[in-house]
């Protein structure tokens, strides 16, 4: 039993953090915006370089080969910039869904190349125009295909860096892959949201840090007042309180059993409550300024915001964790218990 | 990142089970604030407990303990709490006092207050509030004065819990006229010593679960202050530390009632408002986002790394989860909610009652607010 993170993984977030702290900075987050754009290609191709879009993939296939939560650590960082590349979505669900069931794939030898997933449980897909491969979820079959064979029609997010589209296509023009494990690749999703959600929330507490310290009212730094402290104390603590459940759920993902997707849904529930707290703490303790599009604030109260209702509602996720505190022991010993069939 | 239990670790936890299970007393004990009867019935628990040498089960076994690492002691938590035993009387001994030696006590302190406190013989409370003295602790105005070889003591504490029936206390005094902060120090005195007066104060329960303390020219040995003369005020806040963060709430606690909820729900999820249940798998949720957090704790402390701050933050979570988790027991019982339980059945009724002393007592949640605000995320004062 050990709670505590390796000196690699480690390293490897701090190589994240730098790499998207330098490149993904409220200078670029304008510029996007002013284009109307969300997609970065130099970004991207600095991000594969690095070798963290092949992360999750086998070395068999060009990856490297490690787990969820060395993955979880770098999407902690990609919430904390806001990330607009599709780094979760495509390294952290769709490349390793795709290597289970076509580890041949022509995709997969390109690290640049963007895989785009549509599970039955969201209605539109992120960055499908821009995938070499989409796979949909028919009857818990993966159907492959690529954007020019299906109809894709844009639809605007609330978060100016979401690129998603609705999707018709025909089972004719794609490929039946067999059956496949959504119910891992959902349990990825909810886990990698997680992990950026608790990146969205330390930046929404550190930006609000930052103007309270500057901005003062009756003489006073506002951030010297308890009513404005408590706000941001209390967000704190509940990312304090939802990051290890994060490194749990990453950690356990792959059990696949009634406990660990109860716990990609208690961390996906409680992390991203977490973000929408800090965010909306955020936007209080801003004042009007909070209220305006010029402080970036509201990039992470609407990355929250999608991230929640995404991979499963927070109605969905309890249930989750209902059919496993409903179905099996409860109880102090029971906090890394696998499942029994006979419970 | 592991999280599985090593053999060594299964094979503990099977041991602290069948111990527990042939020494656990059937009957549920009389609560050790309710009376002198039910204080010393928890004694008497203590002194079996270290007759299996499971008083206090991380300390180094020359002080009394069983030399375990914190895993162990989680493991050991986790089945106390399973097999229902008597919650500890000695808590603010072995739980605060007992840490705080360790760090800052003489080899002769420990060897002398240490293995009496494991084992019961004697049993703490904490002597700090004062009556203008609550969240600004720095304010306390009781005396301590070096004479010879011996302090003498005056001054009025307030709001010490267990100091109704307990053996001694360990207070924080000042030298006279001294400024906030400094020159305060931390000194261990007996409750029948002569000069102490204490007087109970009934909780809102009923019970006497705190006392307030005169003392009027108490004398004890310079032996009993720990640490430094001056250094009183620092390793208050080390001692607070443990209060807030690890020792005191383990998650055991959290997790077997949230277990006794969701069985509450089970037997009368029909006769109640079916939207209680999200709240019901909330307090599930809660608990173990708790028990992450502290094994995540826990194995930082034993890769070298320190309490901090964020032990404020576990006050926080632990004071506010425990009042959830009892108002969805109360609202699951509805109209019984406000009946009296009967002896030897759950008392979710008093524990919710207990539950609201949670956000006020070692140090309250908004001072702990104010800490995390300055101190984690460096807000100006």
């Amino acid at each position: 039993m050990d709670f505590t993170l390796s000196d690699e993984q480690q390293m490897f977030a701090d190589t994240a953090r730098t790499l998207l702290g330098d490149t993904c900075t409220p200078d670029h987050w304008h510029k996007l915006m002013e284009q109307g754009a969300a997609f970065d290609a130099a970004r991207w191709a600095q991000i594969v370089e690095n070798g963290f879009a092949a992360l999750l993939l086998p070395e068999a296939a060009g990856g490297m080969g490690l787990g969820e939560l060395d993955f979880a650590l770098i999407a902690i960082e990609a919430g904390y910039v806001a990330l607009p590349e599709p780094l979760v979505e495509s390294a952290g669900i769709g490349a390793p869904l795709l290597a289970s069931l076509a580890p041949d794939h022509p995709a997969l030898a390109d690290p640049a190349a963007i895989i785009a997933v549509a599970p039955a449980i969201n209605p539109v897909v992120a960055n499908a125009d821009i995938a070499a491969a989409i796979v949909i979820e028919k009857d818990g079959h993966a159907f492959l295909t690529t954007p020019d064979k299906v109809t894709l029609t844009p639809v605007e997010s609330i978060d100016p860096f979401r690129r998603l589209f609705r999707i018709e296509w025909d089972a004719a023009n794609a490929t039946d892959l067999g059956p496949a494990d959504w119910g891992l690749a959902l349990d990825r999703a909810a886990v990698f949201a997680a992990a950026m959600a608790m990146g969205l929330a330390q930046r929404a507490v550190d930006l609000a840090v930052t103007y309270a310290k500057d901005r003062t009212q009756f003489g006073k730094p506002i951030g010297s007042y308890q009513a404005v402290k408590h706000h941001l104390a209390s967000a704190q603590t509940a990312i304090e309180f939802a990051r290890p459940m994060v490194f749990a759920a990453a950690a356990e993902v792959a059990h696949g059993d009634v406990q660990s997707r109860a716990r990609a849904s208690q961390a996906k529930i409680v992390a991203l409550e977490a973000a929408e707290q800090a965010a909306r703490a955020s936007i209080q303790v801003h004042g009007a300024m909070g209220y305006s599009w010029e402080v970036d604030v509201h990039l992470f109260l609407k990355r929250a915001l999608a991230l929640k209702q995404s991979w499963g509602t927070p109605a969905f996720h309890t249930s989750r964790i209902a059919t496993r505190v409903f179905s099996q022991p409860v109880g102090a010993d029971q906090t890394f218990a696998r499942e029994k069939q006979d419970a | 990142m592991n999280l599985t239990y090593t053999p060594e670790q299964d094979a503990f936890r099977a041991e602290v089970r069948a111990w527990l299970e042939a020494h656990v007393p059937t009957g549920k004990l009389e609560h050790f604030d309710a009376s002198r009867e039910g204080f010393e019935a928890h004694r008497a628990w203590e002194a079996t407990l270290k007759s299996g040498d499971w008083g206090m089960v991380t300390w180094p076994k020359e002080y009394g303990g069983r030399g375990l690492d914190l895993i162990q002691w989680l493991i050991f938590e986790e089945e106390y709490y399973r097999a229902g035993a008597p919650g500890r009387v000695n808590q603010n001994g072995i739980f605060l006092l007992g840490p705080t030696l360790m760090e800052f006590g003489t080899h002769e302190q420990k060897q002398r207050f240490l293995p009496p406190m494991a084992s019961g013989e004697e049993i703490w409370a904490q002597a700090w509030s004062e009556p203008q003295a609550g969240s600004d602790l720095a304010g306390v105005r009781a005396t301590a004065v070096l004479e010879g070889d011996e302090y003498v003591l005056n001054g009025h504490k307030i709001w010490s819990s267990r100091a109704a029936f307990a053996d001694w206390a360990f207070g924080l005094f000042r030298a006279p006229g001294s400024e906030r902060h400094k020159d305060m120090s931390l000194i261990f005195f007996p409750l029948d010593a002569p000069g102490v007066t204490r007087n109970p104060i009934r909780k809102i329960n009923g019970h006497v679960g705190f006392a307030e303390i005169f003392l009027d020219n108490v004398r004890v040995p310079a032996f009993n202050r720990l640490g430094d003369e001056g250094q009183g005020w620092h390793i208050c806040m080390a001692t607070a530390g443990f209060e807030r963060g690890l020792m005191l709430r383990s998650p055991a606690r959290f997790q077997e009632a949230a277990a006794a909820l969701a069985a509450l729900w089970q037997r009368r999820k029909n006769t109640c408002d079916p939207a209680l249940e999200g709240a019901v798998v909330r307090a599930h949720v809660n608990a173990e986002a708790y028990a992450l957090n502290i094994y995540q704790t826990a194995s930082r402390l034993m890769a070298g790394a320190k309490i901090g701050a964020e032990a404020s933050t576990n006050k926080i979570f632990w004071s506010e989860m425990d009042i959830h988790l009892h108002e969805t027991a109360l609202a699951i019982l509805g109209a019984e909610a406000e009946l009296v339980t009967p002896t030897g059945e759950h008392d979710w009724l008093d524990d919710y009652i207990f539950s609201l002393a949670g956000p006020i007592y070692a140090g309250s949640n908004e001072i702990q607010r104010n800490i995390i605000a300055e101190r984690m995320l460096g807000l100006p004062r």
